[in-house]
């Protein structure tokens, strides 16, 4: 193809054919044995450590590290696998400079805190490269629970509830599961299949049955009464499957799509070559959604990407270390400012945007407006809830639950993006499908 | 800079670190690349009789234990006296010492424990022009077997025995080396005194084993799968050696015998410790050995800053300064009382001064719901362990003044008294 980066509108092969490959590597390559050695000596050994009480799913992080440091990296394991079946995921995506790495007290003398993520990607790699699943299952207890969307969510909570002994079927609407491990983040940071190896390595477990292309609600799939009458409990774990809408004319245009439907797309291609992409990007929008997409637009081979946020840097929702990833790799970010109108005859040819300032009631539009040109647009401004089980009552937008995970209809529970509770994180995703897990198995075996 | 220029029992050397006898002194080459380095002397690495030389065995002869990022903190070995022919290691030492006039060179030797064999040596050492002879009575390992090394440092008679020979039979100046594979440093020190030693030297390696392979089940360094004890040294020892260095300083016999301290020397304030303990000069080994002779320039600049900070002219002007401070734990003084404090704007919450406190100490900190850690004197013995294991040297030591309260006894602290006069000593109370 004879596109290059300068060749105008949305076109694939904007770069040579090797630039794909290295612009795809993993984004932080994996610890060796010395760097791991060295790395892991480091650690203090907290009593009570600031890191394991910063982590969603406590992770008893000096252990693991010390266990790494003793030359016993599968203990090491064992003892992330314990607390968050997904540990592996989790040392890829996790913001560790806002969760582990930014409690370690090392920021506090040096500044550079132990690298607590990539020690557990040493760890965990170790492990699962042997095929080794550490865990049994529990004498069988004749329940069965079934489990809505097998992300990070529903996997942690249909692991727990199969090593408890319980049968689980994993329901999931797309042809792989993984949720968004499998289509929601940014290829660099999972490259080489990990999302379904991952999965592959955890429902070694055994009782977990998997049922794809299966939708709640969709005719011909089930709802909620079905899976009751089926099962003896119910764990909604079904992310957000909605998108937030700019609501502005000419949004319909071509060039304009979610970003996640990108970041999708891209994580399922098996040529990047062949990937479409704008020469001029612009990504709506300033969470870490957001900076995948305007990456990833880059490393694609976009000539200019703009990342436009309503407030200010120090308000995005992407963490710092995830901004200066996006300036790094040639991302123009601009703060306080909103999009006022989409241009474009068909198409969209730029988007205009009004600069914006803190006002009494909130966020106001000032008169100082700007056009950037755009043969692309990525809607990054969040996600929604999609159809939910009408009986399951809703608050502010997401599923209502309780501190384990219990919802307002006796015997289902959920967990994850779609609930109202925590940060949308993968790592707390895991830790609430734990927890509920935890209560379903207490509730059936009192029962 | 100040002016290191060092005499030990005669004999000068530009500076006060020599390299101790061992493998990086066994040859011309290596010696003279230490000289060249700016090593202030070297003592050969030790001289059997005239002969078939030792062998060595073939396999692995160290062993080693790390700290973090496997940093060598001990290492063990189960080398031999030198396996080279006499002659050539004479006419190597012969040579050296021609072209490098102004640096110490001593020959280390071990020979059978009888006269006719020490006397031929002496006679041969001699006509090298060596600047003195080191005794081995110290080795722990394969020569003992065949009642040498440690064999004789083991027993004060033959030190004394073989001492009086070596003076009898050459005017050479004359270190005796001694082991601390035994229960009291300061017979065999007195016993080399009693010979006519000019000086001792210690510590020679300690018997040990540094790990097991634990697939084979071996002792490491392991040869064919089995092992045996070596001689350890390096950065672990040199507690040990600083101590007997101190016994031999501060006894009432020994007192004043020049001592060539040896035993983990590493950096600079090894070095001066050493010597503040009565060392007139310092031998290495371990930290050449892990980082190559190119250590001995930060000894000498960081002993010669050191002393230019103190004032001192001259490294006699440290020898054995510390040593009237070394006392018998009777004497302490028991009204001497101190409380940790946690300096709260440096400590960055670690919480290891709490750990180590509470579960192995006497429960004297206390832990914030938000992390603030703050000492009870009420509960504080001033056993120093938080100090220790603070990552960031955040805590000190303050002491009462007199006339205070100690919080945890309710008692006045008052002037100096020490065990031998305190109620609870029974043989205080017999005195009476």
């Amino acid at each position: 193809m004879s596109h290059s980066q300068l060749t105008e509108g949305i076109v694939p092969g904007r770069l040579d054919p090797e630039r794909y490959c290295t612009n795809f590597a993993d984004v932080a390559p994996p610890l060796g044995a010395q760097e791991a050695r060295i790395a892991a000596d480091r650690c203090y050994f907290c009593h009570d450590a600031p890191c394991m009480e910063a982590c969603p799913t406590s992770i008893d992080v000096p252990l693991f590290i010390r266990q790494i440091s003793t030359g016993t990296p599968e203990a090491a394991a064992r003892t992330i696998f314990e607390q968050n079946i997904l540990g592996g995921m989790c040392a890829r995506v996790c913001p560790t400079e806002t969760l582990c790495e930014g409690a370690c007290v090392r920021m506090d003398s040096e500044g550079e805190p132990v690298e607590i993520g990539a020690l557990q990607r040493f760890a965990t790699d170790t492990l699962m490269a042997k095929q080794d699943h550490p865990f049994t299952r529990a004498p069988r207890t004749g329940k069965s629970v079934a489990v809505v969307g097998a992300g990070p969510a529903g996997l942690a909570a249909a692991h727990r509830l199969a090593m408890l002994g319980h049968e689980v079927t994993l329901y999931d609407a797309h042809d792989k599961p993984g949720g968004l491990n499998e289509y929601g983040i940014a290829s660099y940071k999972a490259p080489g299949g990990f999302a379904q190896a991952e999965v592959a390595w955890l429902v070694q477990i055994g009782g977990i049955t998997a049922v794809e292309n299966w939708q709640l609600d969709r005719k011909g799939d089930g709802d909620l009464a079905d899976l009751l009458a089926d099962h003896d409990a119910v764990f909604l774990g079904m992310g957000l499957s909605g998108v937030n809408a700019l609501h502005l004319e000419g949004e319909d245009k071509d060039g304009i799509r979610p970003a996640t439907d990108f970041i999708a797309e891209l994580r399922q291609a098996s040529d990047l070559a062949s990937l479409p992409i704008g020469r001029d990007v612009v990504v709506i929008g300033g969470g870490m959604t957001a900076v995948d997409a305007a990456v990833q637009s880059k490393l694609l081979g976009a000539l200019n990407v703009s990342l436009v946020y309503r407030r200010s840097r120090g308000e995005m929702p992407a963490s710092l270390h995830e901004q200066e990833h996006a300036l790094t790799h040639g991302v123009t970010i601009i703060e306080n400012a909103a999009p006022i109108a989409i241009h474009g005859n068909g198409a969209v040819r730029e988007v205009e945007f009004a600069y914006t300032r803190k006002g009494p009631d909130g966020l106001e539009m000032t008169d100082a407006t700007f056009r950037l040109p755009a043969d692309q647009v990525f809607k990054a401004i969040g996600q929604t809830l999609g159809d939910t089980p009408a009986k399951v009552e809703v608050a502010g937008g997401k599923i209502k639950v309780d501190g384990v995970g219990r919802t307002s209809v006796e015997r289902v529970w959920a967990g994850g993006d779609c609930t109202h509770a925590g940060e949308d994180l993968t790592v707390t995703a895991v830790a609430q499908g734990r927890d509920a897990a935890q209560d379903i198995h207490h509730v059936l075996m009192e029962g | 800079m100040a002016d290191l220029r060092s005499e030990f029992i005669g004999i000068k050397s530009p500076n006060p670190f020599w390299l101790a006898s061992a493998p990086p002194t066994d040859k011309e080459y290596n010696v003279r690349r230490a000289f060249e380095a700016g090593w202030g002397g070297v003592v050969w690495k030790t001289l059997g009789s005239e002969g078939p030389p030792v062998v060595n065995v073939n396999g692995p002869r160290y062993g080693a234990i790390y700290g973090a990022d496997r940093r060598l903190l001990g290492l063990n070995n189960i080398e031999l006296i030198t396996d080279r022919p006499l002659e050539v290691n004479l006419r190597e030492i012969k040579s050296v010492k021609r072209d490098y006039p102004d640096r110490a060179l001593i020959v280390s030797l071990m020979v059978p424990c009888d006269e006719d064999s020490w006397k031929a040596i002496l006679a041969r050492v001699e006509e090298t022009e060596a600047d003195g002879v080191e005794l081995n009575f110290g080795c722990p390992h394969g020569m003992a077997e065949r009642g040498m090394g440690s064999a004789v440092g083991q027993v004060p008679e033959y030190i004394e025995m073989v001492t009086r020979w070596v003076k009898q039979h050459s005017r050479m100046p004359c270190i005796v080396k001694l082991t601390p594979n035994i229960s009291d440093i300061r017979g065999p020190a007195r016993a080399a005194k009693a010979g006519g030693a000019d000086a001792v030297s210690l510590i020679n390696t300690i018997n040990s084993i540094t790990s097991v392979d634990l697939d084979d089940f071996a002792p490491e360094p392991t040869i064919d799968g089995k092992g045996t004890h070596g001689g350890y040294c390096g950065p672990a020892v040199k507690p040990i050696a600083l101590n007997m260095v101190a016994e031999i300083a501060r006894d009432r016999d020994t007192a004043g015998l020049p001592i060539s301290g040896i035993g983990g020397v590493t950096t600079w304030r090894d070095a001066a410790e050493f010597m503040t303990l009565g060392a007139g000069n310092v031998q290495v080994c371990t930290a050449a050995m892990t980082y190559g002779f190119k250590v001995v320039q930060e000894m000498i600049s960081g002993l010669s800053e050191y002393m230019d900070r103190k004032g001192f002219t001259n490294t006699s002007e440290l020898v054995g300064r510390a040593v009237p401070n070394v006392t018998d734990w009777q004497y302490l003084n028991l009204n001497y009382v101190t409380k940790a404090e946690i300096v709260q704007e440096d400590c960055i919450k670690c919480g290891r001064c709490f750990a180590a406190c509470e579960d192995t100490s006497h429960q004297a900190i206390a832990m914030s719901e938000d992390r603030v850690f703050t000492v009870k004197d009420e509960e504080c013995v001033a056993c120093n362990l938080c100090v220790e294991v603070c990552p960031v040297e955040c805590i000190e030591m303050k002491q009462m003044a007199k006339g205070s309260v100690d919080p945890r006894t309710g008692e006045t602290v008052g002037d100096y008294a020490n065990w031998t006069t305190h109620p609870n000593n029974p043989s205080a109370t017999a005195a009476e």
